[in-house]
């Protein structure tokens, strides 16, 4: 397909781009591991006394912060594309916009691409480690095939569903001018909402089965919990449902916006 | 063909006075104003032409460059570019155009120039042969055989600038809109882009619309000039006939080595010193050929130069003129 090479094209730049920042990804591997630790030896210490009163294994807890760790790059919301958040506020978008291609597609490649190059450099020396460790601090495999190609796909839709849901950001900023205030208030929420404070099983009860069923639940929440079986069987598949719908509503969501964003833009300069 | 026709274009803008309490103010009540970017905005550009659009800064320029472009939908008028309405069809339209926006970039900021190129390659879907046929004639008609590897951030604005252009021109538009391509370059990197267009135009008939304020841009580049101002376009014509039309009167600059001047009509002196002198020939009156003449008659002229109004001093007459 013709009119697919430029999409696969545009994957490639950025992630060859992505991928020569070697020393930040030496960084982010040594902080990783800093932060993977410390986030285990907190929950080793209070498991120690009252196991049975938490809502996950001890063990599916540990797996479920290396492979936050390891995936970072992939689910952080924070980060985003700078150039393409300038490029929209400086009025660089212009070219963009002189280009017979689709924008929404074109920015999203561009986040996952960068996403992907990001991962890569850092997954495996992450995952490496902990798989080494000794119990209780190490990262278990996972029971069976099956389970780990379930993991590999809801790993794949999660990032999917973050990428969808950051081009919102991207878009608004297009209104705003000014991605800082979105940014903010988008990263505090999903910091919360996603699990990557404190997995979302660990919220009181009814709480923690509303937010189960938030867009920011379809993200790392999903993987990282059927990875280490506490995710399983029907409830596993209601979480895949609910990775697909909100993938599919945030894109057409996006897209709406990106057209009504377009009728009425101003590039920005000279 | 260009065609566009009472193209109106308008902005709302915020706006307040200077201070903490209008600062406060404005938190809850904006005040905007209307600003007429582009008024009733008609003109035609035929195939192969090479436009100047010249106009102060914020006169709208920008804005018809980016109607023409597909970037910017106006609020009224009709604009059609090879028959397609370019906001309505953005995207087969954008595919037989180039834009080279001086003040921006299309490359990427952190791998090979080259790298940049293969993704406008298949953005526009132009095939392999034609791709290396038109990177191979770009990179000797620009210079770019050394840079071409070099990331983006490494190189020079003059170097980055050739690239820049290099990479509008990949997928053989037919009709180019340069906007201040010549923006802080020094005089080689200029000159060896007016050149490149201007064979652009002669050899491949590349309609080109320029806008800038370099002078020696339009004078190099441009047979006929269109003037903008406060969002109306105020003239339409070549730059010779502008020229005429707003000065008839030629200076003479002569170094003589003895003798003296007689004056024809028409002809006055303007200075005299060290073996210099500058006379205006108003060309109503005495040609300059009969100016030369009369002027040599009794004088030993060792040096002449003929100047006509240069293309600076026409845009500042001209901006005067119209008050713009």
């Amino acid at each position: 397909m013709k009119s697919l090479r430029k999409y696969k094209s545009l994957f490639r730049i950025r992630f060859n781009a992505g991928i020569q920042y070697r020393a930040a990804a030496l960084a982010g591997i040594a902080t990783q591991y800093a932060w993977g630790f410390l986030n285990i030896m907190l929950y080793v210490t209070l498991y120690r006394d009252h196991a049975a009163s938490f809502p996950m294994t001890l063990q599916a807890v540990v797996s479920y912060m290396w492979l936050r760790q390891a995936f970072l790059t992939l689910f952080e919301t924070w980060s985003m594309e700078g150039d393409l958040l300038d490029a929209i506020v400086n009025g660089n978008v212009a070219y963009e916009l002189a280009r017979p291609a689709d924008l929404f597609s074109m920015w999203y490649i561009r986040c996952l691409s960068a996403r992907v190059s990001k991962v890569l450099l850092r997954a495996g020396p992450v995952l490496f480690i902990a798989i080494i460790l000794p119990a209780p601090y190490g990262l278990t495999l996972p029971a069976n095939p099956v389970v780990f190609f379930g993991f590999l796909g809801t790993l794949v839709l999660g990032s999917l569903v973050t990428c969808a849901s950051l081009m919102l950001i991207y878009i608004l900023t297009m209104y705003t001018m000014q991605p800082q205030g979105i940014r903010i208030a988008f990263n505090s929420l999903s910091e919360l909402l996603t699990g990557s404070l404190i997995p979302l099983p660990f919220f009181p009860e009814p709480l923690s089965r509303i937010l189960e069923l938030t867009p920011f639940a379809a993200m790392s929440n999903v993987p990282f919990r059927i990875y280490s079986g506490d995710l399983a069987g029907a409830a596993a598949w209601q979480a895949v449902g609910l990775q697909v719908f909100w993938l599919l509503a945030l894109l057409a969501l996006g897209r709406i916006l990106l057209a009504h964003a377009l009728r009425r833009t101003v590039i920005q300069g000279g | 063909m260009i065609e566009l026709e009472h193209i109106c274009k308008t902005f709302r803008v915020a706006k307040r006075n200077a201070g903490m309490g209008e600062a406060v103010r404005a938190l809850f009540r904006r005040e905007y104003t209307i600003v007429h970017a582009l008024r009733d905005i008609s003109f035609r550009i035929g195939d192969g032409e090479m436009v100047g659009y010249i106009g102060p800064n914020g006169a709208g320029k920008s804005s018809t460059i980016k109607i023409m472009s597909g970037i910017l939908n106006p609020d009224s008028g009709i604009c059609r570019i090879d028959g397609r309405i370019p906001w309505k069809e953005r995207r087969e339209h954008v595919r037989h155009i180039g834009v080279v926006f001086g003040q921006r970039s299309q490359l990427w900021w952190d791998v090979p120039v080259v790298d940049s190129f293969e993704l406008i390659r298949d953005i526009y879907e132009v095939d392999e042969v034609r791709y290396r046929q038109n990177l191979e004639e770009l990179v000797t008609l620009l210079n770019l055989g050394e840079i071409i590897r070099t990331p983006v951030r490494q190189l020079s604005l003059g170097q980055r600038m050739r690239c820049e252009i290099a990479a509008s021109l990949l997928h053989n538009p037919t009709v180019l809109f340069l906007d201040e391509p010549t923006i802080g370059l020094d005089a080689v990197s200029k000159i060896a882009v007016r050149d490149f267009i201007r064979r652009l135009n002669r050899e491949k008939k590349v309609t080109v619309i320029l806008t800038t304020h370099d002078m020696q841009d339009i004078e190099a580049l441009t047979e006929r000039i269109l003037l903008i101002g406060k969002g109306e376009i105020l003239l339409d014509g070549s730059l010779d006939e502008l020229k005429n039309r707003n000065s008839p009167v030629r200076r003479l600059h002569v170094s003589y080595a003895g003798g003296y001047f007689v004056l024809p009509e028409g002809v006055s002196l303007l200075s005299d010193e060290h073996g210099r002198a500058a006379f205006a020939v108003d060309t109503r009156i005495c040609g300059v050929s009969r100016a030369i003449e009369g002027l040599s008659r009794y004088a030993e002229i060792t040096d002449l130069t003929v100047e006509s109004i240069t293309a600076e001093e026409l845009v500042v007459s001209l901006y005067e003129e119209f008050a713009i």
